[in-house]
């Protein structure tokens, strides 16, 4: 009975899997904003384009994308296409669609730099894995309504951290708030300043060399920031592993004065700021090294398994074109990976003046991030740098570990990475 | 002082004792029911509302008024120091540190407030929007039907298996047995957290991802079910049995009409757990299921969790909403649902 | 109510009638003994499919390394996930090991389950002894402090977070109060007390039942006796109530230690390990390294979950043989 049963279950999933539309794409898509929904509309056009092809958006939490996704693959399952941002781990599954656009020159000239970051490990050197719908940029915000208030200058652009700091410091003690800068709980934003701060990085081979001395310099000076208050401990401390924090609210909240976090923020301190205090993008902060944000960004791709993949590849030709890409931009109120629209600039449907320039002086740091930052973004293991980082960091930070000993087990932990992943 | 504990039942007398329990059971309450209420309460204040602090206990928005000659409604404020000090206006915009302020009655004059000396007039504003905002983005009927049957079908097939192998494992004496009830034991021990890759490959290998029997079929063999039942049903006296089968009963109604009958109680509580345990299951659904008709009510409300934002006002409205189906069963049932389980531990 | 009684006795009815030839059947052929095994088959079935073969999959994963998913792929690698994870200089001090996450949780674990397991039961005694009295309301009580067992790992978690952030309202009342605020989840201490006092807020209420239930068995009589003795209130206590009460407490030790042991989801939620690894404990420990973080090392995952498991098997053994008497033997 049991067994029977057991295969009646099993039998009903295959009827229902094959019942479905010949060409049915399956599309995975997480959203930070409202992506999935502008991209839903969009591809009404696509399917009119296409008879016979239609495009199934689940909207799955991002938690299934990064957990679920890679698991579903390995064994053959999971969707066509999806919205993911771990390019260099999912490479191995994503399909070369380049033998179904039209113009693969034109998708290369518009997306080069970001088509480089799956491009690792087994996959074609001048493969077309992945279409970058939400470029994003790492940079500050400052709430600039506290510094008129505590009557401080604010740094101008190319001041280093260490301008930012004490200014930062000066005003929470005139105003009397409770933070003065925050960092997102990740070694991705962490990468931002310790590359310029001359961390490398890679070594000339072009092996991961995470601990150097850069690195090490701004890891010490972070946790001292830590430790004497300068940066609100909680965002790094509140959480163990390589578990992702942010500081959004307490800049909402006016209790924040210098954010270092990324340009995905924008939209949303344009809509829950609103009124209450003025806020400003910085642009890049310079180290003694560089002035380098981190690049990143979440991206279409198509998943090899796929047994449509022209339909695949002519979809992420579609997700390509220039005029769709600003349709979508101007909506998501993302920046451009486009680089014919990052010339050209995107008009953003109903935002606010600070959100406007917000998003203006973000795409202008993007041309001017160091090389090492796009090596970093576009690593194969990048993963496994940015969550050992704030892992071990932060027991510098609380005191389980001396900072030697941090930075020790940091490096042997992404060396190991490195060993399991070959 | 440990004495006012030990009063038996039946004895109306208000002593101290009485008053120490009265204490401790209003705290109880308050402690149990205080965070729960907070969170409803919390989850209908606007994003801005939230993170206020020190926050209120109702939900507060500023007051608005329509003013003559600006198309929106404005903001009003009770300015607290400097000249205009204790009138009421209505703000036009801020600039910096300083508010553009008019007063309704005179929309003429244009008044500069420094921000710092305005508070905001504020009146009770029930944030629905949090809510409606989860029902517009997708189908709550279809998601809740998927949970509903995912958890009624596991549970039905959980109490049937685990029943039936606590009365093999209880009534029985075979070869065997102490082998089958330690590896029972054993699984018990081992959370299930743990297997998730292997339990995948399994999965996928019979065909059941993107179907709700992937999640049904490997939830329903619980070991704490099958101990828990089995200890019960060690209680129930093997004369009763025997006087069955004297009567000529096979096996299998000795089990559906004798036994199960007076498991009653155990079996209760297997059910609230199972269902417990199913409603609120979320990463084995996660992986298995990936398509959005299939997804349970758990993960649809998940979707809104993004990689690099979260926001209070969606989490809280979705964490209410996924305890209240439970709240209002457990509020209908809750006698039948304290005293199952206070009869299955008893025995 | 009434029809759907009905209709689930008429279901009931059916179902039997379904399965009595077959089984009859059954019985024929293997005999009344035997039959156990037709009954004990389809939880073993499902067992064996969703339990032993991973488990036994499990194994051979802790003997591979590297991070491919399908087993095929993957490099043997002998011993030595397990082997790194018991290279220690010594076992009392995290820092001198290789392997120095997972000893920080397995110090964690061993003092979350005696803190946790201790004062659970201790405060479902009191509660259980109050609820025992004849108060009115006693019903309404009951169910509200079971009411927050039924709630879902991540909204216990979520509902204490909302309380305990900095700008929360615990905090608020403590200012109201003159207080100085306290960052209950950044400081080591007070994060990994809040976690022992949720997860016993959590799952208190189920054992006050059983342990009510356990008392309500205690016949009254006896108690009438002790009076008519004189013995003092505590003497009834501690010579009556308690001994009487010893087999109840004595699953409610043992369930709430397997609960214990296997503490998870809340705690990954409300504190996600922190602050540093403060309150990592070792099911964080194996799921961090087997699937949450980058490279997944499901190698060295499978092998810890092996060592928790013959600790736990070991573990229970013993309390099976400790508690026969009393869990059986009634």
């Amino acid at each position: 009975m049991t067994l029977g049963k057991l295969l009646g279950g099993a039998a009903l999933a295959l009827v229902f899997a094959g019942a479905a539309s010949a060409q049915e794409l399956r599309f995975a898509c997480y959203q930070d904003g409202v992506e999935c929904d502008v991209w839903a509309e969009q591809f009404k056009a696509f399917e009119a384009e296409n008879p016979g092809v239609t495009v199934a958006i689940d909207v799955v939490p991002y938690q299934s994308i990064l957990e679920g996704l890679p698991v579903q693959l390995a064994v053959g399952e999971g969707p066509d296409v999806g919205r993911v941002t771990d390019f260099g781990g999912l490479a191995q599954f994503m399909l070369d669609v380049r033998p179904y656009v039209a113009d693969a020159a034109v998708i290369e000239e518009r997306y080069g730099r970001s088509l480089a970051w799956a491009r690792v490990g087994d996959n074609a050197p001048d493969g077309i894995y992945n279409i970058v719908d939400q470029l994003t940029a790492t940079g500050g915000f400052a709430n600039k309504t506290l510094f008129d208030q505590a009557g401080v200058a604010m740094p101008a652009p190319g001041a280093s951290w260490e301008d930012w700091a004490a200014a930062a410091t000066a005003v929470r003690d005139a105003t009397g708030v409770d933070f003065a800068m925050a960092l997102d709980r990740t070694g991705h934003r962490f990468a931002a300043p310790a590359i310029s701060y001359g961390a490398a990085y890679f070594g000339a081979d072009g092996e991961p060399i995470l601990v150097d001395d850069g690195f090490r310099a701004f890891a010490e000076q972070f946790v001292a920031w830590n430790e004497d208050g300068t940066m609100a401990k909680d965002v790094w401390a509140g959480a163990g592993g390589g578990t992702y924090a942010d500081a959004a609210a307490e800049f909402i909240n006016g209790n924040l004065v210098f954010y270092y976090s990324g340009s995905w923020q924008i939209g949303r301190f344009g809509r829950d700021v609103g009124d209450a205090f003025d806020w400003v993008a910085t642009g890049g902060v310079c180290g003694p090294a560089a002035c380098t944000g981190m690049p990143g960004g979440a991206g279409i791709v198509g998943f090899k398994r796929t047994e449509h993949p022209e339909a695949v590849g002519k979809l992420l030709d579609f997700v390509a074109r220039d005029e769709v890409q600003l349709a979508v931009l101007a909506q998501t109120k993302n920046i451009a990976a486009n680089a014919k629209l990052q010339a050209e600039g995107v008009t953003y449907t109903d935002a606010p003046a600070p959100v406007t320039a917000a998003l203006a002086t973000f795409a202008a740091s993007v041309p001017d991030f160091s090389p090492t930052a796009y090596a970093l973004q576009g690593y194969r293991n990048n993963r496994a740098i940015f969550t050992a980082t704030p892992a071990r960091i932060t027991q510098a930070i609380v005191g389980e570990l001396t900072m030697d000993e941090a930075l020790e087990r940091l490096d042997a932990d992404v060396a190991e990475a490195v060993a399991a992943s070959q | 002082m440990l004495g006012f504990l030990t009063r038996t039942r039946g004895r109306r007398r208000a002593d101290l004792t009485d008053w120490l329990a009265w204490a401790f059971l209003v705290l109880g309450v308050l402690l149990m029911l205080g965070p729960v209420v907070w969170i409803v309460l919390s989850s209908f204040k606007t994003e801005a509302a939230l993170q206020e602090y020190p926050p209120t206990l109702l939900p507060l928005a500023t007051q608005t008024v329509t003013v003559e000659g600006y198309a929106d409604p404005l903001p009003l404020y009770r300015v607290t120091e400097g000249e205009h000090a204790g009138r009421t206006l209505a703000q036009v915009r801020r600039v910096g540190l300083v508010a553009q302020m008019i007063d309704p009655a005179d929309p003429a004059t244009r008044l500069d407030v420094n921000i710092a000396a305005r508070a905001p007039v504020r009146q009770v504003d029930v944030a629905t929007e949090n809510y409606t905002a989860l029902f517009s983005r997708f189908n709550f009927l279809l998601y809740f039907w998927n949970s509903t049957f995912i958890t009624v079908v596991a549970t039905i097939l959980t109490v049937l298996f685990n029943s039936m192998a606590a009365f093999a494992l209880s009534k029985y004496k075979f070869r065997g047995r102490t082998v089958v009830f330690l590896l029972i034991i054993a699984t018990l021990m081992i959370p299930p957290t743990i297997n998730l890759v292997p339990i995948f490959l399994v999965v996928s290998q019979l065909g059941l991802v993107n179907s709700p029997w992937g999640v049904i079929w490997p939830a329903i063999a619980t070991p704490t079910g099958v101990f828990l039942l089995r200890q019960y049903m060690l209680t129930i006296p093997d004369d009763l049995l025997d006087a069955a089968r004297m009567d000529h009963a096979s096996e299998w109604r000795v089990y559906w009409r004798i036994v199960m009958p007076l498991s009653a109680p155990a079996l209760a509580v297997l059910v609230i757990f199972s269902v417990m345990w199913r409603w609120n299951e979320f990463l084995w659904p996660l992986i298995v299921l990936n398509q959005a008709e299939e997804f349970t009510l758990q993960l649809a409300l998940n979707s809104f969790q993004g990689e690099l934002q979260t926001s209070w006002s969606n989490l809280l409205a979705m964490t209410v909403l996924t305890l209240l189906p439970i709240t209002i069963v457990f509020a209908i049932l809750q006698k039948y649902i304290t005293q199952g389980i206070a009869q299955a531990g008893v025995k | 109510m009434q029809p759907l009684a009905r209709l689930g006795g008429w279901l009931y009815a059916a179902a039997f009638d379904l399965m009595e030839r077959p089984m009859l059947a059954v019985q024929r052929l293997v005999g009344v003994q035997n039959v156990a095994w037709a009954f004990l088959l389809p939880n073993l079935l499902i067992f064996g499919l969703f339990t032993f073969i991973p488990i036994a999959l499990n194994f051979m994963y802790a003997t591979t390394g590297g991070d491919q998913l399908l087993l095929w792929e993957r490099p043997g690698v002998g011993a030595e996930n397990f082997a790194s994870l018991l290279d220690c200089e010594s076992y009392l001090d995290p820092n001198s090991c290789q392997r120095d996450l997972f000893w920080r949780a397995v110090h964690n674990t061993g003092w979350f389950v005696v803190l946790q397991v201790v004062f659970m039961v201790l405060f479902a005694l009191i509660t259980a002894l109050i609820l025992n009295k004849d108060l009115p309301l006693r019903g309404f009580f009951r169910g509200v402090f079971f009411y927050p067992v039924l709630l879902s790992p991540v909204v216990v978690a979520l509902i204490w977070k909302w309380i305990l952030q900095r700008n929360g309202v615990l905090n608020a009342g403590l200012e109201s109060a003159g207080a100085s605020p306290i960052n209950w989840l950044i400081e080591a201490n007070w994060a990994f007390f809040w976690v022992v006092f949720i997860s016993i807020w959590a799952h208190m209420g189920f054992y006050v039942l059983i342990l009510l239930a356990g008392l309500q068995a205690i016949p009254a009589d006896v108690y009438e006796a002790a009076e008519m003795d004189g013995g003092s209130k505590w003497r009834v206590f501690s010579r009556i109530t308690l001994p009487l009460l010893m087999p109840t407490m004595v699953v409610v030790l043992v369930l709430s230690l397997i609960r214990a042991v296997q503490a998870f989801d809340e705690i990954y939620v409300l504190t996600g390990g922190g602050p540093g690894s403060a309150t990592t404990l070792l099911l964080q420990y194996i799921y961090d390294t087997g699937f949450a973080e980058r490279p997944r090392l499901f190698g060295l995952a499978a092998a810890a979950s092996i060592l928790m498991a013959a600790v736990l098997f070991a573990l229970t053994l013993l309390q099976l043989r400790a508690t026969r008497g009393q869990a059986e033997g009634r």
